[in-house]
């Protein structure tokens, strides 16, 4: 095949995503947040976890950009190093999300039947249930880890994704190549892998992308009411969990401030790509 | 029409006792003995060792896991969730008296998730690509992404703090508790719940006012002179309704997760309160209740949203 195509149907979606600003901004954004977290010991200048009680609750000052927190822990050390957390929590658990759809969906899809109905029914139950209160309940009865909340929000996650896989797997089953590669005897394992999958990436892109952006508003909230990520270890959400009191919220604005934001337009600008994928995968929905 | 419910019916039953299989499991890893949930703890303290060992008969705990699920099952579903382990209270009655805060949060909370998504979902789907559309766009997106927590403290620090116009703790002052100050009180828990839920719902009543704006009979309707408020208000919006009526119903569980943060962050002495402070101290009993509580309000807006689903469709219903 020699054919050079002028508009390949990637290239395409690039053009179209590249149509949507506030996605491009976002794309920067978050690109410059990933750095940051990865970079964090280089740009924090400070220990995350470096106790300093003689100058605990401290404002903003040249020796700490955004202030010190209740033990006098560097925040901006600490908004670097939870970056890591939050954005590591939130890619796992969409992993495990699509991960787990895919694999449901085109089972569900190829097979059809009542394997078809059991897997579509177990989806609605897990998609009716808020992930939040159940992981609360959950966490409060084994202990709050890191490990539990990132199989449970994936858990709750998948449903959205295995029930894209399955429609695109149901559209693929009847058409000619798929029937063709089944007559010379392709399994399921192999039309997964070179049929559904490929058809399947661009929306599920999408919906990947929003499960990040959610994974990570989720783990903030669960952290912030004390049943994330523990401290320690820092966390966008864990270090909001001083802001209960009205004192520091009145008087020690920079320790919930930073935090809030970071997660706040971290989760905007992964939704606003998302959004922009969705316009670029398929042109229609944004007619 | 009746099929199709007693099938959604039979499913949610199922799906319930497999629930209530998963939260037996819970409770059989928790640490401590299981008695100590299921009797008032003076009763424990003060009680004999043949006491204790009549009770634990009593209540299945000598027999088998499925003995004891079996108990466990039937006491919760005559109402006996056992007692607090923190003050010994049936935790019916300690999750009882939490029901009301919440349900009037919510409640409050859909009302004005609902004021902001029907005026905003029509005029953009009226406006389509308008810089009102996408302000629209922009709005749902951040009340979907700015997390709850966040959006509250900001409020608190502005309306709380600097203006002291509202309080942002509990649901009315112990020395006053009038309705009018329990309102004041419900002001800023209830806005911010409802921001925060408006953008999901914003954006069904969009598309399915766009669906319903591009539909045959509203061609007709303007074709015959129709006022275009009229065309909009009485012929395509009330179509609209009927999809956007099931996601609300289905969106109740939704609700009563911001409810459990904003309970949380205002003091406000709701179920979802109650779940995080029982967390913390671990007191399993009420937490497991609370757990029960939750699975049946779910199911029971599954079915809400299916029931609504054939009521104000009538094709589905002669189907």
């Amino acid at each position: 095949m020699t054919v050079t195509a002028v508009r390949t149907p990637a290239g395409a979606a690039l053009r179209r995503f590249r149509k949507h600003p506030a996605a491009v901004v976002s794309v920067v954004f978050i690109a410059l947040v990933v750095l940051a977290a990865i970079f964090a010991r280089l740009l924090s200048g400070h220990d995350p976890n470096a106790i300093d009680l003689l100058n605990a609750r401290s404002g903003p000052s040249g020796g700490h950009l955004l202030g010190t927190d209740s033990t006098g822990r560097d925040v901006l050390s600490r908004l670097l190093f939870a970056g890591r957390i939050s954005l590591g929590v939130g890619i796992a658990s969409a992993a495990i999300a699509v991960v787990l759809g895919t694999i449901l969906g085109s089972i569900a899809g190829l097979l059809g039947g009542w394997v078809d109905g059991l897997v579509m029914r177990l989806a609605d139950v897990f998609m009716s249930f808020p992930s939040l209160v159940v992981i609360v309940v959950v966490a409060g009865i084994l202990g709050p880890s890191v490990l539990t909340m990132v199989i449970a929000i994936g858990l709750f996650q998948w449903p959205v994704c295995g029930r894209i896989v399955r429609g695109v797997t149901l559209s693929l089953r009847e058409q000619e190549f798929v029937l063709a590669s089944r007559a010379t005897g392709a399994g399921p394992l192999w039309l997964m892998r070179k049929h559904i999958i490929p058809a399947a990436l661009p929306p599920v892109s999408v919906v990947a992308t929003l499960a990040v952006a959610q994974a990570i508003a989720l783990e903030a909230t669960l952290s912030f009411l004390g049943l994330g990520v523990q401290p320690p270890a820092a966390s966008w959400g864990n270090m909001l969990t001083d802001a209960q009191s009205l004192t520091v919220i009145r008087s020690e604005p920079w320790l919930w401030l930073s935090p809030g934001i970071a997660v706040a337009l971290t989760v905007l600008a992964v939704n606003f790509i998302g959004d922009g994928l969705r316009d670029a995968v398929d042109p229609r929905s944004s007619s | 029409m009746g099929a199709f419910l007693v099938r959604r019916l039979s499913i949610n039953v199922l799906v319930f006792f497999l629930i209530t299989i998963a939260i037996f499991a819970l409770v059989h890893k928790t640490p401590g003995d299981p008695i100590a949930m299921q009797i008032p703890a003076d009763q424990l303290n003060s009680g004999s060792a043949e006491f204790i060992a009549q009770k634990r008969a009593e209540l299945g705990l000598d027999g088998s896991l499925v003995t004891q699920y079996w108990h466990w099952l039937t006491n919760a579903l005559h109402g006996d969730l056992g007692y607090s382990l923190l003050n010994g209270r049936p935790v019916t009655e300690v999750l009882g008296e939490r029901v009301g805060p919440t349900v009037e949060l919510m409640g409050v909370g859909l009302l004005v998730s609902l004021l902001i998504a029907f005026p905003l979902g029509i005029l953009a789907a009226r406006r389509r690509n308008s810089w009102l559309d996408y302000g629209a766009t922009v709005v749902s997106l951040g009340s979907v992404s700015v997390p709850v927590f966040f959006v509250a403290l900001i409020v608190i620090y502005v309306f709380t703090l600097k203006f002291q116009w509202f309080p942002s703790s509990g649901i009315s002052d112990p020395t006053n508790p009038s309705l009018l100050n329990t309102l004041h009180h419900l002001v800023l828990p209830a806005l911010i719940l409802g921001f925060g839920n408006s953008g999901p719902f914003m954006r069904y009543v969009r598309s399915s006012m766009i669906t319903e704006l591009g539909a045959d009979y509203v061609r007709t309707a303007n074709a015959k002179g129709a006022p275009p408020r009229r065309v909009v208000l009485r012929h395509a919006f009330r179509n609209s309704l009927i999809p956007v009526l099931t996601v609300i119903a289905s969106n109740l569980p939704q609700l009563l997760a911001g409810a459990v943060v904003i309970e949380q962050v205002f003091a406000w002495p709701g179920m979802g309160q109650l779940a995080v402070s029982s967390v913390n101290q671990h007191d399993y009993s009420v937490i497991v209740g609370f757990a029960l509580l939750i699975a049946i309000l779910v199911l029971l807006s599954n079915l809400l949203a299916d029931v609504l689903y054939t009521v104000v469709d009538p094709r589905v219903r002669l189907r």
